[in-house]
């Protein structure tokens, strides 16, 4: 088994402020952190090989500085990494994205036959969920997304098993390697390094892809100018015209204050009026 | 947030149409249906797709998708009720259950056949997975997730608005010289229309020319979720949420103890489920659920976008905060500035009083 695991490495949204005047992030000093959501597709690729033996591969796309989510994820286990990084890449939406990611898949697939692509659910600052169902569909791949539980893989008979999370439901879906499976956050619990395994990634190479050695064909494709959508413009919410009516408080006396505003819901506010004569008590 | 700076444009640009983009017209959107239901926020998105055919002045089509018969049928007829003046039928026995590859090939085709300018899903599990994956064939561009649609009358340009990380600023998306521009839209963010049971349209069938035998991925079990212990959240009339300011998960008691007395449900933030304090399927936002009750009340709670865009439809939003600055004062239609681990049971003493419902002591 050749496992394919994609992460980014994202700022960790904890630690992400606004700038309260000019409405724009400030990057500085936040900590990059594996995409969190990855985490659970590096597990899941792991078990795999736990069980069935194989190659885990992490990769991912991203600026020469995304190098120690790959090292973290080797101390976690995957055998080799690689980053595919090049300044051609910036600026790209997801479907540049996933025009790289598939096509340097399909490199790594020459030296070594590719069976399964794993990703993560979304990630937590583009937070779209379509670079998974990207890939799979420029490599042709059976998509598999929010899949909550491998059930089964048969390297002989080529043939995967899982439960994906569907409205109202869990689909148990089966279908044919090569396939991508996007997995769905608290499928398993993700593990630690081990300390042979934190050695082994701080020695490891990781292998930095430009565009010729991930086997990009069209340049018109990557980047920032192989994006349909940009962004126009990032504002803050609209304030309401009018600010929150205050209901004054005193600690000494918190009854009042329910009062009052019980008082003013019941005469200004006719859906909530209707909405509590509805509850009352028959009595 | 006290004098929010005007909203200032990143970049305009102006988007020129390739001669051959031109001939797509028309607003579409995806009628999400499985197991005899139709996904509520598809009917939504008719509301929604109405307007923006009107500014445009073009059509609103319905795509309808599944297993040939009466059933699908039907769901042209509603198609219609909801706003279609045209509804594509694309009836094929490979399409009695959702899978994404014949999915994706017979959404596909019919695109490439008939041309929309705007293809709009909902974000559901299925309308993402089938999205992106559409949006990658045509190699069109594709927002996630938006709270808000409207057209530029500039340049008939769908914008799309979505939040963006960080916690509290918005951005308005644009497609450009790609077509169809795609959209998926969270449940419950836009009203639902009345439906209009006289409304008839035009139905238009298309053979995808699916084969059985060609589709690899086979669903060999559904599972379905249990009813009884899945919250309600996105039709709750009242709902009582908490936030990080309760500081410790016992404090949660006080939220339950309120919904308790008001017949509500529970909801919370990110950062509360993150805390461990209640399960995540009770969390309200960008990537929880959407709510639009007649009341909602919102204790140690700041506000952050996330949080926001998931219930400010709401009709009356109560915020209890410590903090006077607090962003949700900003949205919010009363407010109490004080400790909610006072202010809670105060609250449930005097709804309960109201309704005559006994008072539990809560300590
Ligand atoms: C991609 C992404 C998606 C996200 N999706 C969601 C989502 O779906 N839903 C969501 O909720 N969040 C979401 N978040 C997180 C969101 O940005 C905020 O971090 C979160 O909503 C904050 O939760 P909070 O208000 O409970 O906590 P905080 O921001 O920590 O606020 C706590 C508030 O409580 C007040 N407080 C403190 N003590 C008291 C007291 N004793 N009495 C009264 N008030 C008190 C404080 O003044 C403060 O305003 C998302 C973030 C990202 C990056
Ligand atoms: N630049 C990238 N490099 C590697 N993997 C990525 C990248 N962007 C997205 N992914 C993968 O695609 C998933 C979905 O991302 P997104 O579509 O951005 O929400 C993530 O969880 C990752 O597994």
């Amino acid at each position: 088994m050749h496992i394919v695991v994609c992460i980014k490495q994202v700022p960790d949204s904890a630690h992400i402020r606004v700038h309260p005047v000019t409405n724009t992030i400030m990057r500085q000093g936040v900590p990059a952190i594996i995409n969190p959501y990855d985490l659970f597709a590096i597990e899941a690729a792991l078990r795999l090989k736990d069980r069935l033996g194989g190659h885990v591969t992490v990769m991912s796309m991203g600026p020469t500085q995304a190098e120690p989510a790959l090292r973290k994820a080797i101390s976690l286990g995957c055998d080799d990494a690689i980053l595919v990084t090049d300044r051609v890449f910036a600026g790209a939406d997801t479907l540049a994205t996933s025009y790289v990611l598939a096509s340097a898949i399909r490199t790594l697939g020459q030296e070594r036959p590719v069976d399964l692509v794993f990703t993560g659910k979304q990630t937590i600052d583009g937070d779209t969920a379509q670079v998974g169902p990207g890939i799979a569909r420029r490599l042709d791949m059976q998509l598999l997304t929010y899949v909550s539980r491998i059930v089964e893989v048969d390297p002989a008979k080529r043939s995967i098993v899982v439960e994906r999370r569907a409205e109202g439901g869990v689909q148990v879906l089966q279908t044919a390697l090569p396939a991508l499976v996007t997995m769905l956050e608290g499928s398993n619990e993700v593990r630690f390094a081990s300390t042979p395994d934190m050695f082994r990634a701080v020695r490891a190479t990781v292998r930095h892809w430009d565009r010729n050695d991930a086997g990009i064909e069209d340049i018109k494709q990557v980047g920032l100018k192989g994006s349909p959508t940009i962004v126009s413009r990032v504002f803050g919410p609209t304030p309401r015209a009018e600010k929150a009516r205050q209901v004054p408080f005193d600690p000494a006396d918190p009854d009042s204050t329910a009062a009052s505003l019980l008082e003013q819901l019941l005469a200004d506010v006719p859906k909530v009026r209707k909405e509590l004569e509805q509850r009352r008590s028959p009595s | 947030m006290t004098a929010t700076p005007p909203a200032k444009p990143i970049k305009k640009r102006k988007i020129k149409l390739d001669e051959h983009l031109l001939a797509y017209r028309g607003v579409w959107v995806f009628i999400e249906n499985e197991r005899g239901h139709v996904h509520p926020v598809s009917w939504e998105l008719m509301g929604q797709g109405r307007q923006l055919a009107e500014q445009l002045q073009v059509e609103l089509c319905a795509v309808v998708m599944g297993a040939p018969g009466a059933e699908l049928d039907a769901l042209c007829e509603s198609a219609f009720h909801y706003g279609a003046d045209r509804c594509y039928r694309v009836a094929s026995p490979v399409l009695r259950l959702y899978r994404n590859e014949p999915f994706t090939q017979a959404l596909t085709g019919l695109v490439n056949a008939h041309k929309p300018e705007i293809l709009l899903l909902g974000a559901t599990a299925l309308g993402r997975d089938l999205a992106g994956s559409v949006a990658t064939t045509l190699k069109t561009g594709l927002t996630a997730d938006c709270t808000e649609l409207a057209i530029d009358p500039e340049d008939r340009c769908l914008l799309s608005t979505r939040p963006t990380f960080g916690g509290s600023l918005l951005c308005t998306i644009v497609t450009l010289n790609y077509r169809p521009q795609m959209a998926t839209v969270r449940h419950r963010v836009m009203p639902m229309p009345e439906p209009q049971p006289e409304r008839r349209g035009l139905i238009v069938d298309f053979d995808p020319g699916l084969v059985e035998d060609n589709v690899v991925t086979r669903l060999l079990e559904f599972l379905p979720d249990s009813q009884d212990n899945t919250p309600h959240l996105p039709y709750a009339e009242i709902v009582v949420s908490g936030g990080k300011g309760l500081g410790k998960a016992e404090n949660f008691r006080l939220v339950w103890a309120l919904a308790d007395v008001l017949g509500a449900e529970v909801g919370a933030t990110r950062a509360a489920i993150h805390a461990g304090w209640i399960s995540a399927d009770r969390q309200v936002g960008q990537t929880g659920k959407t709510v639009r009750p007649a009341l909602y009340i919102a204790a140690g709670i700041s506000g952050a976008i996330q949080h926001r865009v998931g219930m400010e439809a709401s009709d009356c939003i109560i915020a209890i905060n410590s903090d006077p600055n607090a962003p949700i004062f900003d949205f919010a239609h009363y407010g109490i500035v004080g400790d909610c681990v006072q202010v809670l049971p105060a609250l449930t003493r005097a709804f309960a009083r109201h309704l005559g419902k006994p008072v539990k002591e809560i300590a």
